[in-house]
């Protein structure tokens, strides 16, 4: 089967630093892939670039079948046009450490926002889906708070539910609890474990945390300098490592 | 000297038909303003260097030189070119470009301080470009530049008298003519200075007022 995700012999260069190093990755329709390693390793780079917040040096980029910058006409290859980006860009959505709600919106209004404005949807049509996935998310009752007055948790969960309302079959989430507070962790932890029962949406998450990567994943990635190191389940990544490098980081991970 | 409160009383009329001309040329001047900001920031932010280098030469040229002189260009050397405009709307003209430059840089702060993961979250929901500046960025962007776009209406208010320069009937022109008619110019340009007094004093809490209107309690953090 085709994988949803494909990085061929992928460079991506920050001046003279390579943070992704001729690096090939996979991930299947549907599969859940944990994404861990040091800071700078190249795992939040590698979520940026699907989402064209970032461009490649070198290499091919495909999500489900299409790649992202190129385009083939026959035996050419082109340059991406707009509307390809855009096309490109509705198969994948994206949570940030830091939510990046949309301050000036309520809750339901944030979720509701994209569906109407760039779907096209009614308002009506577009606050009835809001609704539904705000309440998925545990919060039905905070529709018409602004984000400043709902909790890192809770604006996790608004800015995961905004995510789904443009119905991707990639998402990805980077380092979504790294900026909350421990004891509100498990919330956004939950709407996700919630999420990762639907079959075919495919799942990459960077994250710091074990806790997630284990309640998650099907398979854990270790990144080190731009290459993935080691990867497996996470009974045998997390618990069981073969390479050193792998080791060595969950031990200091641990001692935190 | 002696101040005739019957003379004041007697030019009051005429002071304030010229008035409305002061008005409806800081009114049209700032209506400009705006749009010409908006313009120069466009190009100010646009992709290729050169367009950005060669606005910012434009806002640097409108800034540095005096409005009078900008004035008297529009004036005089346009007609030599075959274009001629009214004094009033080459006064209006003159105003919104020469303030339309700060507006830009108002503009520019405002859309600078929209932080980078609001156009991060626009790209990830596949906004277009113009849809994340309507939808998302502007709507930050603008409510705190207010004052600084209120700042601008008031010195321009108070630049209108530039306008005489070029025969504008406004209200220092006005008042100029009736002082040379009558040889006196303390009723006239004392009744000019209060009414630009009333006027700017006027003007304050009205933007206070828009700026409150705009910036809704809860995005207070």
């Amino acid at each position: 089967m085709m994988p949803m995700v494909k990085f061929e012999n992928v460079t991506k260069r920050f001046g003279a630093t390579v943070v992704l190093d001729r690096f090939d990755f996979e991930a299947a329709r549907g599969e859940k892939v944990v994404l861990i390693g040091p800071s700078g390793s190249g795992k939040s780079t590698l979520l940026r670039v699907l989402m064209t917040l970032e461009r490649v040096e070198d290499g091919m980029v495909m999500i489900d079948g299409e790649a992202l910058w190129y385009v083939r006409d026959g035996q050419d290859v082109e340059p991406v046009t707009q509307a390809h980006l855009h096309h490109m860009r509705a198969k994948v959505g994206m949570v940030f450490q830091h939510f990046n709600l949309f301050p000036h919106m309520t809750a339901l209004e944030n979720v509701a926002s994209a569906p109407r404005h760039v779907l096209g949807k009614s308002k009506a049509e577009a606050e009835a889906l809001a609704e539904v996935l705000l309440r998925k998310v545990g919060l039905g009752d905070k529709l018409s708070s602004y984000p400043a007055r709902l909790s890192g948790g809770q604006q996790q969960r608004v800015a995961i539910a905004r995510a789904m309302a443009m119905e991707p079959k990639v998402m990805l989430f980077d380092e979504v609890t790294s900026a909350l507070d421990p004891e509100l962790v498990g919330e956004v932890l939950e709407v996700m474990r919630a999420l990762s029962v639907e079959r075919d949406l495919t799942m990459l998450i960077v994250t710091h945390q074990m806790g997630v990567a284990r309640a998650l994943a099907d398979r854990v990635c270790f990144f080190e300098k731009g290459v993935i190191v080691e990867q497996g389940p996470p009974e045998q990544v997390i618990d069981d490592p073969i390479h050193p490098r792998t080791q060595g980081f969950l031990r200091a991970v641990r001692l935190t | 000297m002696e101040f005739s409160f019957e003379l004041l009383w007697e030019i009051l009329p005429q002071l304030l038909r010229a008035t409305v001309v002061t008005l409806e040329a800081t009114f049209c001047g700032f209506f400009i303003a705006l749009v010409v900001g908006l313009v120069m920031v466009t190009f100010m932010r646009a992709r290729a260097r050169g367009v950005r280098i060669a606005a910012r030469l434009v806002m640097e040229f409108l800034r540095a030189t005096p409005l009078l002189v900008q004035v008297y260009f529009l004036f005089f050397v346009l007609p030599e070119f075959g274009i001629s405009l009214s004094p009033f709307l080459t006064g209006v003209i003159a105003l919104g470009c020469h303030y339309g430059a700060y507006a830009a840089e108002a503009y520019r702060a405002g859309l600078e301080a929209v932080p980078k993961g609001q156009w991060e979250a626009a790209v990830s929901l596949n906004y277009g470009r113009l849809a994340t500046y309507r939808h998302i960025v502007l709507p930050q962007a603008l409510p705190p530049i207010v004052p600084s776009l209120g700042n601008i209406a008031i010195a321009m208010l108070k630049d209108t008298p530039i306008l005489a320069a070029v025969t504008v009937t406004e209200l220092m022109f006005v008042a100029n003519e009736i002082g040379s008619e009558r040889f006196q110019y303390t009723e006239p340009v004392t009744a000019a200075a209060l009414i630009y007094l009333v006027l700017s004093l006027a003007a304050a809490p009205l933007i206070n007022l828009i700026d409150r209107r705009l910036r809704p309690q809860e995005t207070r953090a």
